[in-house]
């Protein structure tokens, strides 16, 4: 997992089950994570919140110019 | 949200392939299977799901015509007389739709508009029957009949709830906390997603049944354990967005307020009359989701790993009964595997697989199976043990700590 936020691009992780993604410049609002809050720094126990299948280790991560 | 594979077809292929006015055909151009294509069967059959909110109203339209109160006790009959009767006469489903072209079955906007529609078909039966009951003296047994059956129809108003809460656009989650509020269980959406199947076939799992368990001491641990996760979840919800729980942003309370507009409009409209009868439907509204949960997981356990997680919801961790007739009806609930592998794909998607832990019957049936714990157990014990992932063996059961000891004796297995 990359550690440092690079420069003109958004870091995006995806539940391998329903696609949801997490975007760290969005964030979730409806799940009361700020534009901003890094994947990294959701709880341990956090799971999907569009499908409550999978959990954070099973994420993806997708860098999106 | 977007369909993944929105690129694979064109709404001009859509369009010229009617093979005739009344059947869709979905087709796709693949490069390694040819063209493939698939027409849904029960395309025009699915309206069955919306007389399935409108059973209650053959008894009082019966009971008009006729001036017989015996007409009242019809919709149970067709609940769960009717209903197992024609789960076995139409039998099971082979039908399933390929994958490939799920995301067009899933943009067909038809399938969308019954859930749609369903919605206030729950309330206009609702408030026909409360009506009916205000302005009637019913003696106390076609009071009773009408009103539990009423309290089994909006039961699947928690059907309903669920097939819309799973989805993430707005007006289907709108339309969730709506059709919530008929049978006072706002809760439910919240508590379903995010905790039963988060949960589901563990032991901490309120809504998922122990080997062991009767339903009536799994409903005593399911009806709490549902409302208290509910709570929960949207208290942690709210605190990390820093807003007041007992505000309008609780998304429990939304459809609450929906509930207590309706239920106390009716006690100040009909009297005291009401009461009795909300009380009755709103419990036996909560007992076919009792039920429901009750089947749906009886006994399945998935595997905890070594950091204390357990293993991804399989499918092997549903029961499923696969019969037209009650799927038609509960928008393929039954198909409940595929459902916990995929909850946010859409009911005319789910689909039937070979090897899964089966039911005999459909819900319907096995309602009224689980209502006599003995038979139950007779039933459903041996065929949990039987399951290939299982094969006997106790310590891969989710079972009831005080049924453990029995159960040992009685399947001859040492210590778990």
């Amino acid at each position: 997992m990359p550690t440092a936020v690079m420069p003109d691009a958004n870091r995006r992780y995806q539940c391998p089950g329903c696609g949801y993604t997490y975007d760290e410049l969005l964030g979730d609002d409806h799940e009361g994570y700020p534009p901003g809050f890094l994947f990294a720094d959701l709880p341990d126990d956090f799971v999907c919140p569009d499908c409550a299948v999978r959990y954070k280790e099973d994420f993806n991560f997708a860098l999106t110019p | 949200m977007a369909p993944k594979s929105a690129g694979y077809y064109s709404t001009e292929s859509q369009k010229n392939e009617f093979k005739d006015i009344a059947m869709t055909t979905y087709r796709i151009d693949t490069v390694d299977q040819g063209t493939v294509t698939y027409t849904d069967q029960k395309r025009w059959w699915w309206l069955l799901s919306l007389v399935n909110p409108l059973i209650p109203l053959f008894g009082i339209v019966g009971h008009w015509l006729t001036g017989s109160e015996l007409w009242l006790l019809v919709p149970l009959g067709m609940m769960f007389i009717m209903g197992p009767a024609f789960d076995w006469l139409f039998g099971e489903d082979e039908n399933n739709p390929p994958e490939i072209l799920v995301p067009q079955l899933e943009q067909d906007t038809y399938y969308r508009w019954l859930t749609y529609l369903t919605v206030p078909a729950h309330y206009i039966t609702f408030l026909a029957v409360a009506i009916w009951v205000g302005t009637h003296s019913l003696t106390w047994w076609g009071f009773i009949a009408l009103t539990v059956a009423l309290g089994f129809a909006d039961g699947f108003a928690i059907n309903t709830g669920h097939e819309l809460g799973h989805k993430r656009t707005k007006i289907e989650t709108w339309l969730a906390k709506i059709v919530l509020a008929v049978p006072a269980y706002g809760h439910f959406w919240i508590e379903h997603n995010r905790g039963h199947h988060r949960d589901v076939a563990t032991p901490d799992d309120p809504a998922s049944a122990r080997m062991g368990e009767s339903i009536y001491q799994f409903a005593r641990r399911e009806i709490p354990g549902a409302f208290h996760r509910a709570w929960m979840l949207e208290h942690e919800r709210l605190c990390r967005k820093g807003v007041p729980v007992w505000s309008i942003h609780n998304e429990v309370l939304q459809s609450y307020m929906i509930t207590v507009v309706l239920q106390v409009g009716l006690i100040a409209t009909f009297g005291w009359i009401m009461l009795p009868f909300l009380l009755i439907h709103n419990f036996f509204s909560w007992w076919v989701l009792t039920s429901a949960n009750y089947i749906e997981h009886y006994g399945l356990l998935r595997a905890q790993q070594a950091d204390g997680k357990y293993e991804r919801c399989q499918p092997h961790h549903s029961w499923n009964a696969n019969h037209k007739y009650s799927n038609l009806l509960l928008f393929h609930l039954q198909r409940h595997s595929d459902h916990h592998a995929n909850p946010t794909r859409r009911y005319q998607s789910l689909r039937d697989f070979p090897d899964l832990p089966s039911l005999p019957s459909g819900y319907y049936g096995m309602y009224v199976v689980a209502y006599l714990p003995a038979l139950w157990f007779k039933l459903m014990d041996s065929r949990l043990l039987a399951l290939p992932h299982i094969k006997g063996d106790l310590r891969k059961v989710n079972i009831n700590p005080d049924s453990l000891a029995a159960i040992q004796a009685k399947y001859g297995q040492a210590d778990a």
